[in-house]
């Protein structure tokens, strides 16, 4: 296991001209989030450094109060930090505004739930159309592009269900597609399998297995180790600070 | 965007119909109920108007003054006249006087006979007006024979009637065979020289429920030989110079009555004015009610807000959701913002249908008649209405972090 790099994370993304492409995912530079004031302050982030490239499968794990789900927040734009710098895909998040950013959740992040949080009511396949609805892609583009991400998912047969009619196993493979629908340069997992059985699990984990294999950028937060196991670097927190990272590993 | 908003908006308000037929239910009441009364003020203005082409709009009337003792008693000039004489035959003829009232055509002289009942065979009508006059009444109040004949000069004296609509219906099924029968009114045998078309009621008062006789023949079957008059019809040579016409007539009978505009025992009145007022009041009733139904509006305005918001409670999760996938301020507020314009927009025709639907009752005796400017106000009160009361709910939806929103549960 070897420590946090502490290098600068703008250093370490940005690239030579003409090779973009070597500009990693997620770059933290000194990211703290704080919460309250004075003696009641809580930190819970203190100044994370973090870099992950493109392609890696990596697991943040933490007990609870670690600061994980923080991390989880503002690397998915859900949530600003109190200080530092954060570079999604060599964009600055700080300098964006809400409009901006959430064009960035839209294009760049595909979000994975704990409670797979499709909308109810509404079926399978206009679920996984919806971040494409909110890109202005015409709807017949957007059925046709839904449709695939369902079959990514070995789930083309169930796209007129709703939410209510499918397993949780089906439902978060749902969610999975909906991530996947917009090609995001990140696919952002919290908790996935946390509320599913062994089985559903490990069809999950073999389905993260299988996009990290064809080269997604996979970030999953987890508790569990067995979990964490399945990725290719885990990334360990306490106390709002990354006290272990294993590195890319094969 | 837009269609994928209401497509969004649709599925929000069918996921709880019921309650979003009771919010609709509130615009739905508010827009019928202003459609409706704005109506029945229309149809009573066009009534009023009818009746004001019908009575002709240069008849004024001269009525015995409805004071109670003090002007006409303590008045040293008009001491010696009863206030049962002040109106005379005298005075009625003095009005026709090309030289002193050149503005006036004709005039009529009206006596009133008391509850006068009529009976033909079996059937009785109590007439509410039994008028004794002249021929050339009929043509300053627009009454024509619709069979028979009006009264004529050669009439006078003798015991002739003519029975306005109302009353030959009630005696007759086919009033046309009663032209030259025999009616008994008040035990005495008139013979019906004529049946008058109708004028149409007005609804408090029916103006074909009467009975017209010769002046004499009044006079001597029912009220007797006093020179007293109920009033007198006056018509003037046109609409532009009733002013004229009146002054005229209170020159000549304030010179005869010996009086002055302060302790005047008789008045003229212009009929086309009282309609007139008639009808400031009916717009003034209508404005009053369709206040009452705008707050009705207002209400269901905010049954709609109330519902969006608790919408917005409820959908926070979705909202998170939605936010999270990429949704902009913008695209949450529309969807909200949709939802309750559709709500309100629907309840809005719904009124309206609901409205005409009444309207094409007759209620209180009158024909609404539904204003095509209701229609179209109603549509963009209750469009704004779903935007006024939407925006804030949306508002907030719009607002909501995505992070805590995500957690609601």
């Amino acid at each position: 296991m070897a420590a946090a790099t502490p290098a600068p994370a703008s250093e370490a993304w940005t690239a030579p001209a003409g090779r973009p492409a070597r500009r990693p995912v997620i770059a933290l530079d000194r990211i703290s989030k704080r919460y309250g004031q004075g003696e009641a302050e809580v930190r819970a982030l203190d100044g994370v450094n973090l870099t992950i490239g493109r392609g890696e499968f990596v697991a943040i794990v933490g007990a609870s109060g670690s600061g994980k789900s923080t991390m989880m927040n503002i690397i998915g734009c859900l949530d600003a930090s109190t200080s530092g710098r954060y570079f999604m895909d060599g964009i600055e998040t700080g300098e964006l505004d809400e409009f901006q950013l959430a064009q960035i959740r839209n294009r760049k992040i595909g979000f994975v739930f704990q409670s797979f949080n499709l909308i109810p009511r509404t079926r399978a396949v206009e679920n996984v159309a919806m971040p494409l609805a909110y890109r202005k892609v015409p709807r017949r583009v957007r059925h046709a592009r839904a449709l695939e991400a369902l079959d990514a998912v070995g789930l083309s047969a169930r796209a007129g269900h709703l939410p209510s009619q499918l397993s949780g196993g089906q439902q978060q493979r749902v969610a999975i597609a909906r991530a996947l629908v917009t090609e995001p340069v990140l696919l952002l997992a919290d908790e996935p399998t946390g509320a599913l059985d062994t089985h559903s699990s490990e069809e999950i984990l073999d389905l993260f297995a299988s996009l990290h294999a064809r080269g997604r950028t996979i970030v999953m937060i987890t508790h569990e180790p067995e979990v964490a196991a399945r990725a290719q670097r885990v990334v360990r927190m306490q106390d709002g600070k990354i006290i272990a990272d294993t590195g890319v590993v094969r | 965007m837009i269609a994928e908003a209401v497509r969004f908006a649709l599925s929000g308000i069918s996921a709880n119909r019921m309650r979003s037929v009771l919010t609709t239910l509130g615009i739905v009441i508010g827009i019928s109920a202003v459609i409706t009364l704005l109506a029945v003020g229309a149809g009573t203005s066009n009534m009023i108007k009818d009746q004001i082409d019908k009575l002709g709009t240069n008849v004024l009337t001269v009525n015995r003054a409805q004071s109670t003792g003090g002007r006409t008693t303590g008045g040293s000039a008009t001491s010696t006249r009863t206030q049962s004489t002040n109106l005379t035959s005298s005075d009625q003829q003095s009005l026709d006087d090309p030289v002193l009232a050149p503005d006036i055509a004709t005039t009529a002289p009206v006596i009133q006979a008391q509850s006068v009942t009529a009976t033909l065979g079996s059937s009785t009508h109590s007439i509410a007006s039994t008028l004794g006059t002249t021929p050339s009444y009929f043509g300053i109040t627009n009454f024509a024979a619709a069979a028979g004949r009006i009264l004529n000069d050669s009439d006078a004296g003798q015991p002739v009637v003519v029975l306005g609509n109302s009353v030959a219906v009630d005696l007759a099924t086919n009033v046309a065979t009663l032209v030259g029968q025999t009616v008994s009114l008040n035990g005495q045998n008139f013979t019906v020289v004529g049946v008058l078309g109708p004028k149409g009621t007005s609804g408090l008062n029916d103006p074909d429920d009467v009975a017209m006789v010769p002046f004499a023949t009044a006079q001597d079957k029912f009220t007797g030989y006093s020179p007293s008059l109920s009033s007198i019809q006056v018509q003037a040579k046109s609409s532009d110079v009733m002013t004229q016409a009146q002054n005229e007539i209170q020159q000549i009978l304030d010179a005869r009555h010996r009086v002055t505009s302060a302790n005047r025992d008789y008045q003229v009145r212009n009929q086309a004015q009282i309609l007139s007022t008639a009808t400031t009041t009916t717009q003034t009733l209508t404005v009053l009610l369709s206040a009452v139904a705008g707050i009705s509006l207002l209400v269901g305005g905010i049954g709609v807000m109330n519902i969006m918001l608790v919408t917005v409670t409820e959908r926070t999760r979705e909202i998170g959701i939605r936010k999270a996938i990429g949704a902009t301020r913008g695209n949450i507020v529309m969807q909200f913002l949709i939802e309750s314009l559709i709500i309100s927009v629907l309840g809005g025709i719904v009124g309206i249908l609901i409205g005409f639907g009444a309207s094409s009752f007759t209620i209180a005796g009158v024909h609404p008649e539904v204003q095509w400017w209701t229609v179209w106000l109603s549509v963009v009160v209750s469009a704004g209405i779903g935007l006024v009361f939407g925006i804030y709910p949306a508002n907030k939806a719009a607002k909501l972090r995505p992070i805590d929103a995500l957690r609601y549960e």
